[in-house]
């Protein structure tokens, strides 16, 4: 084989093999949402959202997720919002701004059942048991850094431009902030806020020794608080099958739900380049 | 001062030139101190974070001595622990799924750069980056059900066959072929940084400048040269911080792991022996172990130790994308 055709036939055989490992990853997500479907499906009944979990159900899980979840967002979401802000305006290019940057990133990928422990030290021993409330504190620590992320990310995006037109016509920097740059970046900031929620809808580790897990209807945070993970997870450890194929149809709920946050998100709301 | 730094000072909040009264001013202070605050809540959570874990975990440290990192005892009847056995399993899991990971990273990158036909790109990418919202329990329970008895069915008894009788090989392709164990956490973890770790390399391939590849094309490179020679030592820094920044998200991964690595407390060379990591292990043992028990301050410390590797590995990404990626 000369030369030419022997580089040839490196550059076929690698595009070759990279294109299967692109398949690869997409084989293995069809898969997972065909194993969800083919073992949830079947359990998904009308009693998975009318009974609680001591009852054959998941109606008290979905419903403690979505209190959690939501109450994460109302406490998270401002604060990574506002800190997100300063990074892209008031302390563009400072130090302090730069180890804050730093530090979120940290935070963003450091592992999710250290955030569970830390809510343990810090909530739970000195509150005396596992509660609701403090499943909720980490979940917004979940989603606190990814929301200083996009914001940041999407009010960088917003041409300086507009903001001196609104300085020049007198208006002070909170008001060109609040109805100036947040309304451009509106969209972006909204984007990160749902992929936030989606992430922490997914959780568990973090749960674990937080928020626990409750077999009843409840919606007193006080106490041990159901989730959908958390009852995902015990009810798979089961040896009663159908005990796991209510676990399965959990499974798939969740996966249904954060698969359609992002893709959502990614369609409809991504910024157009 | 040129426009553009008169215009950084205005975004800053200066009053813009000229301007002699701005109605409303007075709440900037206020807004700004907010700003500020919540910036900085940032750091007070990690650096509370890293307190309380060192302060729950220093009775356990302080009662077994240094010894606790590597002694690979872990017995709840007598009392006695280490971390040795979880911070191999952390290791090794995570070494294991880089090694999958990474190659397959940067053969997704190319495809999603070069090869694949532009309409589709986008699709594509896109059905990848959902593999990283996919919650890392379900990866676990779908990992129990499909790829522990694939594991254990096709992929463990061939390897085992085939070089169970090579002499160094030999410990690395030994033991029981369950399906469950090292490198079926591995794989799963793979799994799970790939979209990570290739969102990042095909950012920083996008940035190589088109007429260093165009140059490239022009001395007749092939497509794969081109991106072997020049996109890749282009990025390399920033390629290395990806891949750093997988290996940190690999080491923490907690549920999926917990539910295929087997659970087992011991050190084996063996990929598919069980074994335990630290993540696996705080969640697996903390529901039992009681408040200011010594277990529960073992487990803070393995958590503490959990955070310190993975704020290393994370810092070294972090500083190599950055100064990678300009």
């Amino acid at each position: 084989m000369d030369r030419l055709a022997r580089r040839r036939s490196v550059d076929y055989t690698m595009k070759a093999i990279s294109s299967a490992f692109a398949v690869i990853s997409l084989i293995a997500l069809a898969w997972i949402l065909f194993t969800l479907l083919q073992r949830g499906l079947p359990a998904l009944s009308s009693d998975i959202f009318t009974k609680a979990i001591s009852d054959g159900g998941l109606l008290n899980a979905i419903v403690g997720s979505l209190l959690m979840v939501a109450l994460a967002l109302v406490i998270g979401a401002p604060i990574g919002i506002m800190a997100g802000t300063y990074l892209a305006e008031a302390g563009r290019g400072s130090r302090f701004a730069a180890a804050v940057r730093f530090i979120n990133d940290i935070l963003l990928s450091a592992p999710s059942i250290l955030i569970g422990l830390f809510v343990y030290q810090m909530v739970v021993v000195p509150t005396g048991g596992f509660s609701g409330w403090s499943g909720v504190v980490a979940l917004a620590i979940i989603i606190m850094p990814v929301v200083v992320r996009t914001t940041e990310d999407m009010l960088s995006l917003v041409p300086i431009g507009l903001r001196e037109a609104a300085f020049a016509l007198g208006a002070p920097m909170w008001k060109v902030i609040v109805s100036v740059t947040w309304r451009a970046a509106r969209t972006g900031i909204v984007t990160g806020i749902l992929l936030s929620l989606a992430r922490a809808a997914g959780e568990t580790a973090p749960l674990l020794f937080t928020a626990f897990g409750n077999p009843n209807l409840t919606f007193d945070l006080g106490q041990a608080f159901p989730s959908l993970p958390a009852a995902i997870n015990q009810l798979a450890q089961v040896p009663d099958p159908a005990q796991v194929s209510i676990a399965w149809a959990g499974a798939l709920l969740i996966t249904a739900g954060v698969l359609a946050l992002n893709i959502i998100t990614r369609v409809v709301l991504a910024p157009k380049k | 001062m040129d426009r553009g730094a008169v215009a950084s000072e205005v975004a800053r909040g200066a009053p813009s030139p000229g301007a002699r009264h701005v109605p409303g001013a007075g709440l900037d202070p206020i807004f700004k101190a907010a700003l500020y605050g919540c910036s900085g809540l940032i750091l007070i959570l990690l650096a509370s974070i890293v307190v309380l874990l060192f302060y729950g975990g220093w009775p356990a440290l302080s009662h077994f001595g240094p010894s606790f990192y590597w002694s690979t005892v872990w017995n709840p009847v007598t009392e006695n622990f280490g971390a040795g056995v979880m911070i191999y399993g952390t290791l090794f899991t995570g070494i294991l799924a880089l090694i999958i990971a990474m190659p397959m990273s940067f053969g997704i990158a190319f495809f999603l750069t070069e090869i694949a036909p532009v309409s589709l790109r986008r699709p594509i990418g896109m059905a990848i980056q959902l593999l990283a919202a996919v919650p890392s329990i379900i990866f676990g329970m779908w990992g129990v059900v499909v790829v522990v008895p694939l594991m254990a069915a096709y992929v463990e008894p061939p390897l085992i066959a085939l070089f169970s009788h090579i002499p160094v090989l030999t410990y690395l392709f030994k033991g029981p072929a369950s399906g469950l164990g090292m490198l079926t956490a591995g794989i799963i973890l793979a799994f799970m940084v790939i979209p990570f770790i290739t969102a990042m390399f095909v950012e920083i391939i996008e940035a190589v400048p088109t007429m260093l590849k165009e140059s490239a094309y022009g001395v007749g490179c092939t497509t794969y040269e081109v991106f072997r020679n020049v996109s890749v030592p282009y990025g390399r820094t920033a390629l290395v911080g990806a891949t750093m920044l997988g290996f940190g998200r690999a080491l923490g991964e907690t549920m999926a792991v917990t539910y295929v690595i087997g659970n087992a407390n011991r050190i084996s060379a063996s990929l598919f022996a069980s074994g335990s990591t630290i993540a696996s292990t705080i969640a697996n043992e903390f529901p039992d172990a009681p408040a200011g028990s010594l277990r529960n301050q073992s487990l803070l410390e393995l958590g503490f130790v959990l955070f310190v590797i993975s704020f290393i590995v994370l810092a070294i990404s972090r500083l190599l994308v950055r100064t990678g990626v300009k």
